[in-house]
């Protein structure tokens, strides 16, 4: 025996472990359940998650361990040991149940006491079929139990919210989903109750616990309108659990997972680009999980990631291309629906030769900000080419041409940027028109990990729950002048001092458009600090948009549509002679103008009327024609003149572009032959007599590859708005408030319809005041809140210490307020409000 | 919340004092449970609703910690938490027998509250008192060496409306939310009441005396 | 015959015993006084040197506790003191708060000197309102007298003591679950390392010690190594409460040095009842192994008593005769550790309430053989695999109650009833109920 007390190890941080007699080595602090995975060897447990804290609560991974001690001779531990709990250490000598008969025994004693409480409903259970449980009692337990006694019972299921449901029954107590709240979400709103058998999870819920209350209170939390509601990650509770003591209401009951066809995908709802796990049978999809993607989403969706899929495959889903005739849309067959759109088109390009053509005002595009990469990009070459203009705008939300300079000067084309990892390690984060729960899904999940190590301030009315869970520190601004409060970030100022630190990170909102100024002093700021700057954008579509140049202003690539050479290229690569050379409308402009009859035509993708400030189904009305890629009967369909039918998101391949930069391709999880835009259009364009060449992703991606990123002469000039002074303090005479919004995670957004379950744990709609304000026009219980161009909505206000005064915040599309369609108004508007009449 | 006013200023009053003791708020947690029951009698709705807004934590982390302890309870308490040491030495010695003709004269079982909110039965684990069994706690105060008719009689005087003295306490037992109070840190005056010491306390100074040993001071 | 060494009791029988006046009358305060003239360096060393080992039931070495403690870093360190007794048959920790707090106090403040702590805790269950208002009372005399506060006695130490109720949970006197529960958490242990002295209180350096190991320092300063470590055995060494409770004539509190043996101190406590003998005794609470009569010349040190197949524990000696069910009093702890199980690890949560249903019905007449053999397989998948000590603990009464009584267990089975007069062991006459009102 050689005494290894003085053979300091080499100056490697690893560590030599042996595992049921494999010699590995490992990093130092590696656990042993973790340093036998990297070998293939496989320990049982429920409590362990790679991603959590270790709890040793379940005791499932016991194993012989033996270490070096002082002399250097292997000393045995009297019992067995916690493999999730203990780090390796030199020299270890691990033996689980594989070899040695002492850990076999406890991993079996355990397993039997997991099992005297918990029900035999396996073939009733969601998990059945997919249960670590139930696989391990199969491999591992015993035959046939040897308890005898009544088991524990509790009433079930447990409605935690309205969509988790929990059976404490089955459940094991690993505190998986406790801990997972805490640590991971930030969102405590279950925890452990009761003592020792008893003990269970729950909410305080006084009649499950027996509380003598003033009746149920509810499943849930409550917010400040007393309606329950639950974190926005809750569902990754249900995946996490190793029993099926948490279900959801959508998916309890509904299948068998061996009748599932899995198929990996990347979702929809944000522009994190989760990778995603679409479970499918017989061409229906009955629940979607996270997929593990370290780099980018880790285990862990949000909640509408989770249950957000309804909405493609609703009753108004939208099969067969629609034509209007007499004044109503008829089902059509392919030919002819492509036959009518391109007449229309064809009239108000002014291609026909006659002498209507002279009057052709031209045709407008609004693919929206949820498309493909190669959808946008089949929208911003379809106007170029085919209706010869730059009227094209996915931006359908408030935007500005300083935007559009700073997406072509710094985002278009630039490839990976900040990532999320470097988002998670930056010493300090500024947070500019963004909120990372609401708006980030994900990315909120980053910064969280970090929390406590990570300094976070954020530029916004209030310190929303994202970053108050964070410990944000608020750099108050009213809304619209946030330039201001970033411009005036320098010298002593503790946040600019802290953003100074090496790896620091500006992250920018899209709502920093509706802003003037502030995407300009963004940029003057990381330029002083030595920041960089990460825009994230809410809808999946939006990066990819900038990248197709599917924006009025910008060509693939990031190339400036302005600058000759730049469009050259593009047209070479096009094989068209040149390319439309006025300048294009914006989102807005073009609605204003089909309103305004100074359009003709409209080619509109996935845009909800309702998000929308500018009234779309009046532009609809007055344009002369509309056409409208739509996967359902929604409004702007219903108006249209000609409706072709697309693909949503599971019926079709692609690739969204993420906020990273990074390219999320996915494919086809359910085949149908449903098409996606990007070959509509090619039909459409071929129609029209043009080879759009936009087919197949593969040919779009091809294209896209061989045009590259535009040289820095091609670009736009970054841009060089000014920044606004800050506001007088106005005594908000007459109820003049300012208005801040944005959309809360969970809302009435088109792509949560049908999923009632999820609904319920959005949160209520409330409008947000500071005390002073409150108090200085009376505001208490519900109050109106109206606008110059219309309507008003009627919430109850929620006075929120801290807040900026003078301005009141709304959601902008939680039930009761939908702010743009509602008001339309945007973030930095006046409205006016007023206390209920009592 | 359902705190009148002048209730609700005083138990933020005295909330901050409590929190003040400690260098992490949340400390404050469990005297803050002690002072909800010395207000309500049990740890009311409201009251973990006030724990949690006082300390900035969620219901459920406060009902988490209400249900771990023993202590606090879910239900209106009786003016006097009777207990009664059922664990293995005092139940041996007599607890089991006092513990079925208290719960059969007082018509309530473990963990039960008579309708007139007098009395609250609890069998008790052991209170550290085992060379005074059987031993009952009455709103936590010692009550030794009982028999089945002491204990009755203590039932008696409680419905009488006498005071009740301890055998090691204060000079009578204060109410179930008095008690309370003193357990969330404040001082009720009336520590300088009662014994040092029963007498089995005392037996081993009194042998040593009796037998002249003074222990490694000679 | 072992002497009996009243030390911290010494003052209990005085009038008023627990007043500060009372208290330095006899000699308090003047450990205090000297500590705060020694370096902090030479505190530690002393009480290592005096082989003081933890009274709360481990025995761990109390000095090579605070030595464990890092290097100051500017950053606080804290005291807490374990005054949480609750183990069934543990009860010299309440009558040392209630007759003696300030005993507590300047041990108190000699230790939080030595290891350079300025806020410390008492964590006191919750059950002994009387206790917790004589600890306050002591608190506030202690810094009316100068001793607690700023710049004491013109040292510039500075101390703050916190005395916090409990809120009924034996499974606090775990000193992880301890400060859990003192940073107002459920009362579920914590995983270790790190160990409180690296990360206790609010991820602080921590030394936690039980009330009467605090105690035992002020005498330890004042008196000196040598005048501690005369007493007691090699490895076992000074004086200590011994518990006596139960069928004994003089139940009550002997301090005695370690060593002293079961026999010794029955003889002290008057013997067993009159015309009664003894049947089995726990050396240190119910979570050591019982012992029987032919453990009653086991000398009461860790070592001999470890040796014997049990622990020392809390020295408290729950003495039955034989008018006890040996199964009807495992049973009845049986439910306590089931009572009291936090419910954070399985093989403690499910196993003591598997253990319980088959105790009860053993107890009833209602058991198998195969349950008696179940009853011992389950102990071994409680023991050595739960998350803290206490599933070792619930499995202690079993399983040696089984060696040493497994024909009183049969006889329950055989007989179909418990055959034992209930009557006969209670201290009180009545006449026995025809069934047992257990709820």
């Amino acid at each position: 025996m050689s005494t290894s007390a003085d053979q300091t190890p080499a100056t490697t941080d690893l560590v030599t472990v042996t595992i049921d007699g494999i010699e590995t080595h490992v990093e130092q602090g590696t656990l042993i359940i973790r340093a036998a995975e990297q070998i293939g060897i496989e320990i049982p447990r429920f409590c362990d998650h790679p991603l959590l804290k270790p709890a040793g609560a379940c005791r499932q991974c016991l194993v012989d361990v033996a270490s070096p001690g002082p002399d250097g001779n292997l000393r045995a531990f009297p019992k067995p040991q916690a493999s999730c709990t203990m780090p390796v250490t030199e020299g270890m000598v691990v033996n689980t149940q594989n070899t040695s008969e002492e850990a076999e025994r406890a991993q079996k004693g355990v397993m039997e006491l997991l099992l005297i409480n918990h029900p035999l409903d396996c073939p009733v259970c969601d998990k059945g079929g997919e249960c670590p449980l139930q696989n391990q009692a199969m491999s591992h337990g015993r035959g046939e139990s040897r308890f005898v006694d009544v088991k524990r019972v509790f009433e079930k299921p447990l409605a935690l919210s309205s969509e988790i449901l929990l059976d404490r029954e089955r459940c094991i107590l690993c505190q998986r989903c406790t801990r997972f709240s805490q640590e991971i979400a930030g969102d405590a709103f279950i925890d452990l109750q009761n003592r020792g058998a008893m003990q269970q999870i729950g909410t305080f819920n006084e009649d499950v616990l027996g509380f003598d209350g003033y009746g149920p209170v509810g499943a849930a939390a409550e917010d400040e309108t007393g309606n329950a509601f639950s974190s926005y990650y809750s569902g990754n509770t249900i995946q996490i659990c190793p029993v099926g003591a948490l279900t959801s209401a959508s998916y309890r009951f509904r299948s068998r997972p061996f009748d599932l066809v899995s198929s990996p995908g990347i979702s929809e709802h944000d522009s994190s680009g989760s990778a995603i796990r679409t479970d499918h049978r017989r061409g229906k999809i009955l629940r979607r999980l996270a997929d593990n993607d370290p780099v980018v989403n880790e285990e862990w969706v949000t909640d509408k990631d989770r249950f957000a899929f309804a909405w493609q495959n609703l009753a108004d889903r939208i099969t067969q291309p629609l034509v209007r005739k007499d004044g109503e849309l008829v089902e059509a067959s392919w030919p002819e629906a492509l036959a009518a759109a391109a007449a229309g088109l064809t009239a108000a390009i002014g291609k026909t030769g006659t002498p209507a053509d002279k009057k052709a005002k031209g045709v407008g595009v609004l693919p929206g900000g949820r498309v493909t990469l190669e959808d946008a990009y089949a929208y911003a070459k379809f106007a170029r080419l085919v209706l010869d203009t730059n009227d094209v705008d996915a931006r359908t939300r408030w935007s500005s041409d300083e935007e559009q300079a700073f997406l072509g000067a710094s985002v278009a084309g630039t490839g990976l940027g900040v990532t999320f990892a470097e988002l998670e390690k930056a010493p300090t984060v500024l947070l500019v028109g963004f909120e990372p729960e609401d708006e980030g899904g994900v990315v909120f999940l980053r910064l969280k990990k970090s929390a406590g190590r990570q300094k976070v301030f954020t530029v916004a009315s209030h310190l929303s729950r994202g970053p108050e869970k964070l410990g944000a520190t608020l750099l108050p601004a009213v809304p619209g002048h946030e330039a201001s409060v970033v411009a005036s970030l320098k010298g002593a100022k503790a946040a600019y001092k802290d953003l100074r630190a090496p790896g620091s990170i500006i992250v920018v909102g899209e709502r920093a458009a509706a802003s003037p100024g502030t995407l300009t002093a963004v940029e003057a700021l990381a330029k002083r600090a030595k920041a960089r700057v990460a825009w994230i954008p809410r809808r999946a579509g939006e990066r990819g948009a900038v990248e197709a140049g599917a924006l009025p202003g910008l060509l693939p690539g990031g190339r400036d549509a302005a600058v000759t050479a730049a469009r050259n290229a593009v047209a070479k690569a096009w094989g068209a002679s040149s390319l439309p050379n006025t300048k294009g409308r914006d989102a807005d402009a073009i609605i204003a103008a089909a309103s305004a009859k100074a359009l003709d035509a409209l080619v509109i993708g996935g845009v909800d009327d309702s998000d929308l400030t500018e009234d779309l189904l009046k532009a609809i009305t007055n344009a002369k024609f509309t056409v409208s890629l739509e996967v359902r009967r929604t409004a702007v369909a219903d108006a249209a003149d000609v409706v072709l039918p697309v693909a949503p998101p599971s019926e079709k391949s692609g690739t969204f572009v993420n906020w990273e930069g990074r390219l999320r391709a996915f494919g086809t999880a359910i085949h149908t032959d449903a098409m996606s835009d990007h070959r509509v259009l090619d039909l459409l364009a071929r129609q029209l007599g043009t080879d759009l060449g936009t087919a197949t992703v593969d040919a779009i991606n091809a294209e896209l590859a061989s045009l590259g990123a535009a040289a820095t002469s091609h670009r736009p000039k970054a841009p060089a708005e000014p920044t606004p002074a800050a506001p007088k303090k106005s005594g908000g005479t007459d109820g003049e408030l300012v208005l801040a919004t944005w959309h809360q995670l969970v809302d009435e957004g088109a792509l949560q319809d049908g999923e009632p379950y999820l609904a319920g744990t959005g949160r209520m709609a409330v409008a947000r005041v500071s005390p002073a304000t409150a108090e200085a026009l009376g505001l208490h219980g519900v109050i109106t809140v109206t606008a110059k161009r219309r309507g008003a909505i009627d919430v109850p206000v929620a006075v929120t210490e801290g807040m900026v005064d003078n301005v009141v915040w709304l959601p902008t599309k939680s039930p009761g307020s939908w702010v743009a369609q509602q008001l339309g108004v945007q973030p930095g508007d006046t409205v006016v409000v007023k206390g209920a009449a009592s | 919340m359902t705190y009148d006013e002048s209730t609700a200023k005083q138990l933020s009053k005295d909330a901050a004092e409590i929190i003040g003791r400690y260098p992490v708020r949340r400390s404050a947690l469990l005297p803050l449970l002690h002072l909800v029951q010395s207000v309500d009698g049990y740890v009311s709705p409201d009251g973990v609703q006030f724990c949690a807004d006082q300390l900035e934590l969620s219901s459920a982390e406060v009902s988490a910690v209400a249900t771990f302890y023993t202590q606090y309870k879910r239900r209106p308490n009786g003016e006097y938490q009777v207990g009664v040491c059922t664990n293995t030495l005092c139940a041996v010695m007599g607890g089991d027998e006092i513990w079925r003709q208290l719960s059969e004269r007082v018509g309530a079982g473990h963990d039960e509250t008579t309708p007139d909110g007098k009395i609250s039965l609890e069998r008790i684990e052991c209170n550290a008192a085992c060379d005074y069994a059987p031993v009952m706690m009455i709103n936590w105060e010692f009550f030794d060496n009982m028999t089945p008719e002491t204990a009755l009689q203590l039932v008696d005087d409680i419905l009488a409306g006498k005071d009740l003295v301890p055998t090691r306490g204060a000079d009578r037992v204060v109410s179930f939310k008095e008690t309370s109070r003193v357990l969330a840190g404040f001082e009720d005056g009336r520590a300088d009441e009662g014994v040092s010491a029963g007498a089995p306390s005392l037996a081993g100074i009194e042998t040593a005396k009796q037998q002249g040993w003074k222990g490694q001071d000679k | 015959m072992t002497d009996l060494t009243p030390v911290l009791s010494a003052t209990w029988g005085l009038d008023r015993s627990w007043n500060f006046d009372t208290y330095a009358a006899h000699g308090g305060y003047e450990a205090a006084t000297k500590a705060l003239t020694m370096d902090k360096a030479d505190i530690i060393q002393a009480v290592k040197d005096s082989g003081l080992r933890g009274r709360g039931g481990a025995g761990f070495p109390t000095g090579m506790k605070w030595g464990f403690l890092p290097e100051p870093d500017g950053g606080p360190r804290y005291l807490v003191v374990n005054a949480d007794e609750s183990e069934p048959g543990a009860c010299k920790d309440v009558p040392t708060m209630m007759a003696s707090p300030h005993t507590v106090i300047e041990g108190m403040i000699i230790t939080a000197f030595a290891i350079g702590c300025d806020h410390a805790f008492i964590y006191v269950r919750g059950e002994v309102v009387h206790v917790y208002r004589r600890l306050m009372k002591a608190v506030a005399e202690a810094r009316d007298n100068g001793w607690l506060g700023k710049d004491i006695k013109g040292t510039g130490f500075n101390l703050e003591i916190t005395v916090h109720a409990g809120a009924g949970a034996y499974i606090c006197g775990e000193e992880t679950a301890l400060l859990d529960s003192l940073e107002g958490r459920r009362g579920q242990p914590r995983l270790k390392p790190p160990f409180p002295a690296v990360a206790g209180l609010y991820a602080r350096p921590t030394v936690v010690n039980n009330v009467e190991s605090i105690a035992s320092v002020p005498p330890i300063i004042a008196k000196g190594v040598d005048w501690f470590a005369s007493m007691g055995t090699e490895k076992s060494k000074g004086m200590g409460f011994f518990s006596l409770s139960g069928h004994v004539k003089r139940p009550g509190q002997y301090e005695a040095p370690l060593g002293i043996t079961a026999r010794e101190l029955i003889e002290m406590a008057g013997g067993m009842r009159e015309g009664h003998e003894l049947k089995f005794w726990t050396p240190g609470g119910s979570s050591t192994p019982i012992f029987t009569d032919e453990h009653l010349d086991t000398p009461l040190d860790y070592e001999s008593v470890g040796a014997a197949g049990s622990m020392l524990g809390t020295r408290s000696l729950q003495i039955f005769d034989e008018t006890t069910c040996v199964v009807r009093a495992v049973e009845r702890w049986t439910h306590f550790y089931k009572h009291e199980s936090c419910g954070k690890c399985t093989p403690c949560r499910e196993g003591t309430y598997w253990l319980e249903l088959i105790m009860r019905r053993l107890e009833a007449g209602q058991g198998t053989m195969a349950d008696i053999q179940q009853l011992l397989d389950t102990c071994d998948s409680i023991a050595g695999r739960a998350f803290c000590a206490l599933g070792d603990a619930a499995t202690a009464p079993i399983i040696s109650s089984v060696e040493y009584f497994r024909e009183e267990y049969v006889r329950h089975v055989t007989e179909g009833g418990c055959p034992f007069d209930r009557a006969a062991a209670a201290l009180f006459d009545y006449d026995s109920a025809p069934e047992e009102a257990h709820a």
